[in-house]
């Protein structure tokens, strides 16, 4: 019974960051709201991890399979896509390539140049 | 048995945990990077549906309670962040700007490159979540008029992508520290880039879980403005 109160728990805050989508009008997904209501419970001490952990892990380790559904979605929308198939790979590969490179450097960049201050913290 | 297939509740879901697990399967038997158990999963399933006749709304039917569990599940992402709170204090900046700088980076890239290419607005903001969670990127692009099931297929194979070439970009670019190239891997491709970073080590698979609720929700926060652009 434990994991479906823990279950329970996970679907409860998720119907709160519904309400929350459905009250605030902000462009936002209620799984966003619901992320954010999780963080607050647990650093508050409201929710205790040990009693949403194990479900938690749970859903986060079966999360690829998820998105097979809306990825097959892919076929309905085939022809709409092949006009711009090019672009859109270019673009994919190119933005990755970069993303990557900008936030490693920046991270590094920042994380060596406090080492070189202060040593002693490190 | 098209018609049976077309009308049955959980035929959807079947294949779609069939088709991961032969993914999982063929990527240890082959040990290939190109093999990601959710790329395999994806075309088997296509495969499939094409082969017995079935249309995608009934296969995305009896697949739902998949889809279903996608919110709650991103939801959960607040838990390893939770309990990763101490390294992410110890490397606040560092954390914060260099997904600060990647988010802004992809939202610009995506911008300038969808200008360069013309895309009318749809396919712009149908792009701009290409780098984050699928759970939020559906979201998102809803909510900014894109097509989500293109999201989807975009933010996928950038994740593939990451997840193939990350260890390759990461010492062309000479990024060293396992802290930097946790970041890089989950702020570029979300949870599949975050497996290999998983793969490197605990720090770069820590950095990288972070990066996904972090870089997700700046994203959303920068796509707001940045939807106004084109």
């Amino acid at each position: 019974m434990k994991l479906l109160f823990e279950f329970g728990i996970i679907l409860f805050i998720t119907f709160l960051g519904e309400a929350l989508y459905a009250v605030l009008p902000l462009p936002i997904p209620a799984s966003v709201y619901g992320l954010l209501l999780m963080l607050l419970a647990l650093c508050t001490g409201v929710i205790k991890l040990e009693k949403v952990k194990r479900a938690s892990d749970f859903l986060i380790e079966i999360m690829p399979p998820m998105f097979i559904p809306a990825a097959v979605g892919l076929v309905a929308v085939w022809d709409s896509l092949m006009p711009m198939l090019f672009p859109i790979s270019v673009i994919i590969a190119a933005t990755t390539i970069l993303v990557m490179a900008v936030t490693g450097r920046t991270a590094q960049f920042v994380i060596r140049r406090k080492k070189g201050r202060n040593p002693e913290n490190e | 048995m098209s018609d049976f297939l077309n009308s049955s509740s959980y035929f959807g879901v079947t294949v779609c945990i069939i088709g991961y697990a032969l993914g999982v399967f063929l990527k240890k038997k082959l040990k290939l990077g190109l093999l990601n158990p959710l790329l395999v999963s994806i075309i088997f399933a296509i495969l499939v549906i094409r082969i017995f006749g079935v249309d995608y709304e009934n296969f995305s039917q009896s697949a739902k309670c998949l889809s279903y569990l996608l919110t709650p599940a991103t939801v959960c992402l607040a838990v390893p962040l939770y309990q990763q709170l101490s390294i992410l204090k110890q490397h606040f900046s560092a954390v914060l700007l260099g997904i600060l700088a990647g988010v802004f980076s992809s939202l610009g890239s995506v911008l300038g490159m969808a200008a360069l290419f013309g895309l009318d607005h749809t396919y712009y903001v149908t792009l701009l979540p290409k780098s984050i969670t699928t759970a939020i990127g559906i979201g998102l692009s809803e909510e900014l008029g894109g097509i989500p099931t293109i999201t989807v297929a975009v933010i996928v194979v950038t994740g593939i992508l990451g997840n193939v070439i990350g260890e390759r970009i990461c010492r062309l670019f000479h990024i060293e520290e396992p802290v930097a190239v946790g970041l890089a891997f989950g702020t570029s491709s979300h949870a599949i880039g975050t497996s290999k970073a998983l793969e490197l080590g605990e720090i770069q698979g820590a950095m990288s879980s972070l990066s996904i609720a972090v870089s997700g929700l700046l994203t959303v926060i920068g796509a707001s403005v940045f939807t106004n652009f084109l």
